[in-house]
């Protein structure tokens, strides 16, 4: 497999964490347009025998990063200007915990969703993903600690108030 | 016999759950959780989570990919690349150079072209994956005797490690009156930052920097004992600034 084709083959799992962290189809295709648009033009600094994942997915969170804070100063430059989102289409799964997670996720920090997901989706190891978002690892710790708690809270939550509604 | 709570932390526990706990240790946490139906009763809460999380993405995996995202032809970006941005200011500028000529004394329009200039070569260049520069850095001194002998002058290329900054190397370039040098260096992330250099200062020996938006690419530029230089980047106007005035004082010891 030559290098090229390397980056081909990390672009599903980067389409679905793109997927996972912005929650939304067209803000993820557009944070792997750019990432990929970023990795091309930089391929020639990769390192050869380095990991080309942790590269791209590196690549990823600063893109993510810098997308997450010119949309912050848009928002405050010009507050008319509201901004069209297309929600995930519904998993096929209609179950409640599906729906109830994705909504969670949401509710989390950017830092502490990135954290869960690269641990808990792509599977990265506490290293690799400290490597990724440039962080000591008990800072990825702490973070993963408190974003897998949030989330257990949120959807116990949810439950119960689907409960009470039930009651009432 | 049931271990001290203290003997197993949290850090375990999500390890555990991770499979990135070592062998000997899973007995150790097995037991505690044995001990501690609350805190087996969170962590099955926490692996029903990545469950869920593969239940709700790994469809993903399966999306075709589109066929434009599989090749390095940088073509397929319909956005605005900053080749594009610099060379429709060029068009902007140069209609506004027209516009303004009158008014505009030699030396400052001068200034401001070739801050545009930099700005120009800075996009053009900085993008280029195979060849970014005509001699690397490994070659760092030939690469600026080479330069201080064409351009007339005695350049230096300042070392910006301490800022981060790597030298990549240079490369000679066509200016408005004579050839032109031009260093790059990338952080790494790979965010480049050029230093255009020309020898024709004319009869200014010093100015103070000067900033100029072109596009997405940021100039400072200033005149320095008889050489101009301008420091082009995408980074913000502060990181700019920082790494001209480190230029500046490395260039004036």
């Amino acid at each position: 497999m030559n290098d090229t084709e390397g980056i081909v083959a990390h672009i599903p799992p980067l389409r679905r964490y793109a997927r996972a962290l912005t929650g939304d189809h067209s803000a993820a295709e557009d944070l792997v347009q750019d990432t990929l648009e970023r990795a091309w033009r930089r391929f020639g600094l990769w390192r050869r025998g380095s990991d080309l994942r942790a590269w791209l997915f590196t690549i990823m969170h600063n893109v993510f990063v810098n997308q997450v804070k010119s949309a912050q100063n848009r928002r405050k430059q010009d507050a008319d200007s509201a901004e069209i989102k297309s929600p995930v289409a519904p998993p096929p799964e209609d179950r409640l915990d599906l729906r109830d997670l994705n909504k969670a996720l949401r509710r989390l920090s950017d830092e502490q969703r990135e954290v869960v997901l690269l641990i808990g989706l792509e599977q990265m190891s506490y290293d690799e993903a400290a490597k990724i978002l440039g962080l000591p690892v008990g800072t990825v710790m702490s973070r993963l600690s408190r974003g897998r708690e949030q989330l257990r809270l949120l959807m116990n939550r949810g439950g119960a108030t689907t409960q009470l509604k039930v009651v009432k | 016999m049931s271990p001290s709570k203290l003997s197993v932390s949290e850090i375990d526990l999500h390890a555990y759950l991770d499979g990135r706990l070592a062998e000997e240790r899973r007995g150790e946490v097995e037991a505690f959780l044995t001990a501690n139906p609350q805190e087996q009763e969170r962590l099955r809460a926490y692996q029903e989570q990545n469950q869920t999380l593969h239940a709700l993405f790994d469809s993903v995996l399966a999306e075709p990919i589109p066929p434009k995202w599989r090749t390095p032809d940088r073509r397929w970006s319909w956005r605005l690349g900053p080749v594009a941005a610099a060379l429709a200011w060029i068009v902007v500028g140069g209609a506004l150079g027209w516009l303004l000529r009158g008014e505009q004394a030699g030396n400052s329009g001068k200034n401001v072209d070739f801050a545009r200039r930099a700005a120009i070569a800075h996009a053009v260049y900085s993008p280029e994956v195979r060849h970014p520069v005509e001699v690397t850095a490994e070659q760092e001194e030939h690469l600026v005797r080479w330069l201080s002998k064409r351009l007339g002058g005695d350049l230096k290329a300042p070392h910006l490690m301490d800022l981060g900054y790597e030298l990549v190397g240079g490369r000679l370039l066509p200016g408005e009156q004579g050839p032109v040098a031009q260093f790059m260096y990338q952080d790494k992330n790979g965010q480049r930052l050029t230093l255009y250099i020309k020898t024709d200062a004319g009869a200014e020996r010093e100015t103070a920097f000067r900033f100029s938006q072109e596009g997405s690419v940021g100039v400072f530029y200033w005149i320095d004992r008889r050489l101009s230089y301008a420091l082009s980047g995408e980074a913000k106007k502060e990181e700019l600034l920082k790494v001209a005035n480190a230029v500046y004082r490395k260039l004036n010891p």
